[in-house]
């Protein structure tokens, strides 16, 4: 038990708990800036598993080149958001089901293409992730940096005002002159962009890529976006709580408590309940959210 | 009701066209392989036995998903209650003294599983009503944790020594098989059959069913009207989630005899595609049941020419393909001025 908690306050601890936030805080950036807009982003699972599957072709087919893992897990990640986009917004068809269709997507595609490319359908073969040193990984600096620079052209330009404005009231952005649809198509895409992004950190920091690895992640980070009430910082700080709270599972699962294991996979999810339940009345969701627009 | 056939025509067109391009990148022949997938299925006795037996655990987790929707809600976690049912039914059965009359410990056992999945299902929507926490995060967080703590469950208590399944029921709870050439199929399709009657005489012929139809079509109206919505939402809920619990009947009592880890898993998934597929409408239902059930099988048969996980594109790309076309469809019907 002291061993536990000894290791809990250890900078080591720490370091872990910033590498598993990535994943969640750049997926929660996503959701905000799509939600923001007034599309529901259910599909991120699938955006992050695409991305990270892309990374992992990249990352093999390059010999470990970082940089064309991830242009390929961009490329998968807003290509999927495409597709999404596509549906909810041009076609507008129902958000959450078309989301569950594109996680469902996702979930059969990566396994059909694993055994296409390296024939087997379970994970792809090894490759070289990020090294040891979270600190002179260029990667996670510039993530770092990605938040700052969502949350300022969210809250303080002229195209995060158009975003925030179809969300909440897209009649009146409408009216205005704002293309409420083309937008929304751009933020989507953003989220793409971002969740890839939280894919492709995902693949590469585990050492290949293992069918269905997103586990969730996105749905949690929804939960994240929810939290933070639709804000892009605090959506990061609630991803922190959920990348503390996987920590703290894996750690439980070194140091026996005598917890069982199997009941231990299950923290983050509660957690995630619990926190949902708890937050959900003090956060105010953008005034559109799901609805679709269209101009007559 | 001819426009609804025409979407559904063009969704499905979509996505055997989407299929094809995916069988051709593998450098097989699509006719080929669907040409096999029906001869596999619907063309011999086995087959077709074997489709009727996938059918009815996808007519559950249609009409589950679809009571859902008709009250405006999203279960997404038929996935979970259907093990949770599956498990409660098996332990239920091995726990039952094998000399009670076997129509007793059936009913017992299929009610114990369908008790399971509405209190799971259930808790999301008390969650809702309470917190107004959305149902389907809370579902799908549900999921994870169904499977979690049945597997602690059964690892710890439950499991046959070094393995991931329960003891066996006594042959007085067994279904009987519907013959077909020693196919899977049992008596658990008509009670899958029965439900479906079921759900639709509640919908349509009661005052509690029209109650629940005006929460999802238009629920402020509703409350007005007098409805309590809190109470509309968890019924509905735990009626969903009661439906997926059902399934056990199927695996358990009428396959496998036991419950194990990962049985029917895939099944709740599938049953958004059949309840979107069936427009909400038991009869749909059972139809599209056919029609997934027939690929589900099918897969299996083709498995050696293309990847198995081509049955679960194909449905993730119906369910687009038809959400796509009939939203499209009613904008258009509503911008021309006829009723959507």
């Amino acid at each position: 038990m002291t061993e536990l908690l000894l290791s809990l306050v250890s900078v080591s601890f720490f370091v872990q708990v910033l590498r598993i936030t990535m994943p969640y805080a750049l997926a929660a950036m996503g959701g905000v800036v799509s939600e923001r807009a007034g599309v529901v982003n259910i599909a991120l699972e699938g955006i992050l598993l695409m991305g990270a599957f892309g990374a992992a072709v990249g990352a093999y087919d390059s010999g470990g080149s970082v940089v064309v893992a991830v242009g390929y897990g961009l490329a998968t990640g807003v290509g999927t958001a495409g597709l999404y986009a596509l549906a909810v917004v041009t076609f507008q068809a129902d958000q959450i089901v078309s989301g569950v269709a594109i996680n469902m997507l996702a979930y059969g595609i990566t396994p059909y293409l694993l055994k296409v490319f390296y024939n087997s359908s379970s994970n792809s073969p090894p490759i070289q992730g990020f090294g040891g040193d979270l600190f002179r990984n260029p990667m996670f600096w510039g993530v770092l940096g990605l938040v700052v620079v969502v949350q300022v052209v969210v809250t303080r330009t002229r195209w995060g005002l158009r975003v925030r404005a179809i969300g909440d009231h897209p009649e009146a952005a409408h009216t205005l002159g704002v293309s409420v649809n083309a937008i929304r198509w751009q933020a989507v895409l953003a989220s793409g962009v971002l969740a890839g992004l939280g894919g492709v950190w995902l693949a590469l920091s585990g050492s290949s890529f293992v069918a269905g690895m997103s586990a969730g992640r996105g749905y949690i980070a929804l939960a994240a976006v929810i939290m933070g009430s639709w804000r892009p910082v605090w959506a990061c700080a609630a991803s922190l709580l959920f990348g503390f709270a996987e920590a703290v599972e894996n750690n439980l699962q070194t140091y026996d408590l005598g917890i069982p294991n199997e009941l231990i996979q299950a923290f983050p999810y509660v957690l995630t309940m619990v926190a949902l339940a708890g937050f959900i009345g003090r956060s105010r969701a953008p005034g559109h959210l799901g609805r679709p627009f269209s101009a007559r | 009701m001819r426009r609804e056939a025409v979407t559904i025509g063009i969704a499905l067109l979509v996505a055997a066209l989407a299929g094809s391009l995916l069988i051709a990148y593998v450098g097989k022949s699509p006719l080929e392989v669907y040409g096999l997938l029906l001869r596999s299925t619907w063309g011999t006795s086995y087959g077709f036995g074997q489709v009727l037996f996938k059918s009815t655990p996808l007519i559950l987790t249609g009409l589950s998903v679809a009571v859902a929707f008709k009250v405006g809600l999203f279960n997404i976690g038929a996935e979970g209650q259907l093990a949770a049912g599956s498990f409660v039914t098996a332990l239920c059965g091995a726990a039952l003294p094998a000399a009670l009359p076997g129509p007793l410990t059936v009913a017992l056992c299929v009610l114990a599983g369908m008790l399971a999945g509405a209190a799971l299902a259930g808790l999301a929507g008390v969650l809702k009503t309470r917190y107004g926490a959305h149902e389907v995060i809370n579902t799908i967080m549900l999921n994870f944790i169904a499977s979690s703590v049945i597997l602690w469950a059964g690892n710890a208590h439950f499991f046959v020594r070094y393995t991931t399944h329960t003891t066996a029921i006594p042959d007085s709870a067994t279904l009987s098989h519907l013959g077909f050439t020693g196919s899977a199929a049992n008596t658990s399709l008509l009670l899958a059959l029965g439900l479906a009657g079921a759900v639709a005489y509640f919908f349509n012929r009661t005052r509690r069913g029209f109650e629940w139809r005006a929460v999802g079509h238009n629920p402020r109206a509703a409350q007005n009207a007098g409805v309590r919505i809190g109470g509309v939402v968890i019924g509905a809920m735990a009626m969903s989630g009661a439906l997926s619990g059902a399934v056990g009947a199927n695996y358990v009592l009428g396959y496998k005899g036991y419950y194990e880890s990962g049985i029917g898993s895939g099944v709740g998934v599938m049953g958004i595609a059949v309840a979107l597929l069936g427009r909400n409408h038991p009869a749909g239902i059972v139809a599209a049941a056919l029609l997934l059930g027939t690929l589900s099988h099918g897969g299996l048969a083709v498995a050696e020419q293309v990847p198995k996980e081509i049955v679960q594109i194909l449905q993730a790309i119906i369910i687009l393909a038809v959400a796509c076309a009939s939203a499209y469809r009613a904008r258009r019907a509503r911008l021309a001025g006829a009723p959507a």
